[in-house]
């Protein structure tokens, strides 16, 4: 039987992935891929938190799944907004590539 | 038996995610972290999180992942030209997440009491997506409408932000 510690370790790899592609890679799509995966190790935690937390009649503690149910919500909030500042982004600069975006740049 | 289905999907999530960050070709990393979600909601099914697998298929794998192919094809990403890499934004970024991944390592191993093993659920044949409807509406009732407006308001804002000329 697969213990919380495997979980959190899946977890936190798989965070540690996502965290990995948003500093390395330099296209900006990729970059938001990273934060999504970033996002889902969250996710994956809080489920076997929920699961691992029996309450006193024996049920999972579904407050971890519904915050899980949140986060699905809110991220699909995020990718429909960045998506569009993205496409915007491309309109004005031709390219999605995060070294040719330096206008803010002191 | 539990534990090889989890190694497996685990295994398989955690190899599309790399795929992810290291192909060169937009598609193929959308592609990569389709699957990924998908493992992702596997995992899911051995933690008998059955409502929430079926929506992270539903939402990530369906509606997320189609916007950001609809996105790389209007864009008309190609494959990425090699560029110089920065060494020292590769150094940079392997310190932070070594150092990440050495703290989570230090915390997973210093609490004895995470090594516990999943207790049984009183109900196995319970029904998931009614219980979690009832945590839903009955104790998360205000925030599941914050949530509402919430969609409204980026759908607005992306509506907004799509248009050619701002006014």
């Amino acid at each position: 039987m697969p213990t919380l510690a495997h979980y959190l370790i899946v977890s936190g790899l798989l965070f540690a992935i996502g965290l990995g592609g948003v500093l390395l890679r330099r296209n900006i799509l990729i970059i938001f891929m990273g934060l999504e995966l970033m996002l889902n190790a969250a996710n994956l935690s809080l489920v076997a938190f929920s699961r691992f937390n029996l309450l006193a009649d024996g049920m999972p503690n579904y407050n971890g799944q519904v915050l899980v149910f949140f986060i699905i919500t809110v991220a699909a909030a995020e990718v429909a907004v960045g998506l569009a500042i993205i496409v915007a982004l491309f309109r004005a600069k031709q390219t999605t590539h995060v070294e040719d975006l330096n206008t803010l740049k002191f | 038996m539990q534990l090889a289905l989890f190694s497996i999907f685990s295994l398989l999530m955690l190899a599309f995610a790399l795929g992810v960050i290291l192909l060169r070709n937009p598609v193929s990393c959308a592609m990569c972290l389709v699957m990924s979600f998908v493992a992702l909601a596997a995992v899911f099914v051995t933690l008998d999180a059955y409502f929430i697998a079926v929506v992270q298929v539903l939402v990530y794998a369906g509606a997320v992942m189609v916007l950001f192919l609809f996105i790389i094809m209007l864009l008309d990403l190609r494959e990425e030209k090699r560029r110089r890499v920065r060494l020292s934004a590769w150094v940079g970024g392997g310190i932070v997440v070594g150092g990440f991944l050495s703290a989570l390592t230090q915390v997973i191993s210093a609490l004895p009491s995470l090594d516990v093993v999943k207790p049984v659920v009183s109900h196995p044949m319970a029904n998931d997506v009614a219980l979690v409807g009832f945590a839903l509406f009955r104790n998360f009732n205000l925030p599941f409408q914050i949530i509402g407006v919430l969609l409204l308001v980026a759908t607005v804002g992306v509506v907004l932000l799509s248009k050619k000329e701002l006014k």
